[in-house]
């Protein structure tokens, strides 16, 4: 879909190139989304324990997983790329976050409630309800900062690389704060590790 | 150097009011009311915080809504472009979320609030996104 992209974010007075479009969401990845949402709404509707376990842990763990690894490991390196190969790694890299992201906060979120509800950690009585306030809290924190931050850079970012001559310097910024609000959330999932492990300890 | 595409690109940086940062603030006031339902369940939690925590983002969307309208020379085509898909995956989320709810039995004002606080959440994130990415394009 990418192959030979060139995505070298020339100043705005370059002239343009040849490339081809990146593809904002890739099509080929939502029969899998598709899936997942059926998936998902058949053990919610059946209150189906396996199902509902399954989501929450598949999709919990490669949320946390994923956010530690982009914002502990891809950012720091990303942000010592020079611009031009920062975009052209922008280009192959988002589009697959656009689509991954929200499935797995949706299949987690979703499916979380009702697991708790089943295990009893809802009761105030529980030994888990305060970590799961706890745990409310800090996903709380992480939506408000990936949906009203770190996702709309993103986008921004994959629609200026599309531009028949890409803003260099607009992408550089854009790209500062993904980068920024990745290592945050990161930093925010080592908490959810804690609180879910207490969790499944107590 | 300077020609039509300099002309084009001071323009796209512009000062803009601060439409994605009010559709935030709607999307973390209904996430904090969100928050304050949750922990009090499976009791019936009391609404006072949370509906105006609801209103105050509603406030805060409208607000949004209006400043984005009075924009002179916005790029409107590439904003309902992925307001529109943005919109679509976030309703899909909201909508998964209200079903866990209403499936946990969340019933009367409480399942109202909820359903509400989810509507805000589904046109918050599509705004700000359709609006960070329409500020740098060319405008209609």
């Amino acid at each position: 879909m990418t192959d030979e992209l060139d995505v070298a974010p020339q100043a705005h007075f370059a002239p343009p190139t040849e490339r081809p479009r990146i593809q904002v969401v890739p099509l080929k990845g939502l029969p899998v989304v598709a899936l997942a949402v059926v998936f998902v709404a058949v053990s919610i509707a059946g209150n189906w324990k396996w199902g509902l376990m399954f989501s929450h842990v598949v999709g919990g763990g490669l949320w946390t997983g994923i956010d530690l690894f982009v914002g502990l490991v891809i950012g720091p390196i990303l942000g010592r790329l020079s611009i031009p190969t920062r975009a052209e790694f922008s280009a192959r890299f988002m589009p697959k976050m656009v689509i991954i992201m929200p499935t797995v906060v949706m299949m987690t979120l979703a499916t979380g409630f009702q697991v708790a509800r089943q295990l009893g950690n809802l009761n105030p009585a529980s030994p888990n309800h305060a970590w799961l306030i706890a745990s409310f809290c800090v996903v709380g924190v992480m939506a408000a900062i990936a949906l009203g931050i770190l996702e709309p850079a993103n986008i921004a970012v994959l629609y200026e690389m599309n531009k028949p001559v890409p803003n260099g310097e607009r992408i550089g910024r854009l790209m500062k704060r993904f980068i920024y609000t990745a290592g945050i959330t990161g930093l925010m999932q080592v908490a959810t590790l804690v609180i879910m492990t207490r969790v499944a300890t107590q | 150097m300077s020609g039509p595409h300099d002309a084009a690109a001071l323009d796209a940086d512009r000062p803009m009011p601060p439409v994605g940062w009010l559709s935030t603030g709607a999307l973390c006031l209904v996430i904090v009311g969100g928050i304050l339902l949750a922990s009090y369940a499976p009791r019936v939690a009391p609404l006072g915080v949370p509906v105006a925590l609801l209103c105050a983002g509603v406030v805060l969307l409208a607000v949004a809504g209006t400043l984005l309208t009075r924009i002179e020379g916005f790029a409107w085509t590439t904003f309902a472009t992925v307001f529109k898909w943005a919109l679509l995956a976030y309703a899909i989320t909201a909508g998964m979320i209200e079903f866990a709810f209403v499936r946990d039995h969340t019933r009367g004002s409480a399942l109202v609030v909820v359903t509400m606080m989810l509507v805000v959440f589904a046109l918050s994130v599509p705004s700000t996104i359709a609006f960070t990415v329409a500020r740098f394009a060319q405008s209609d």
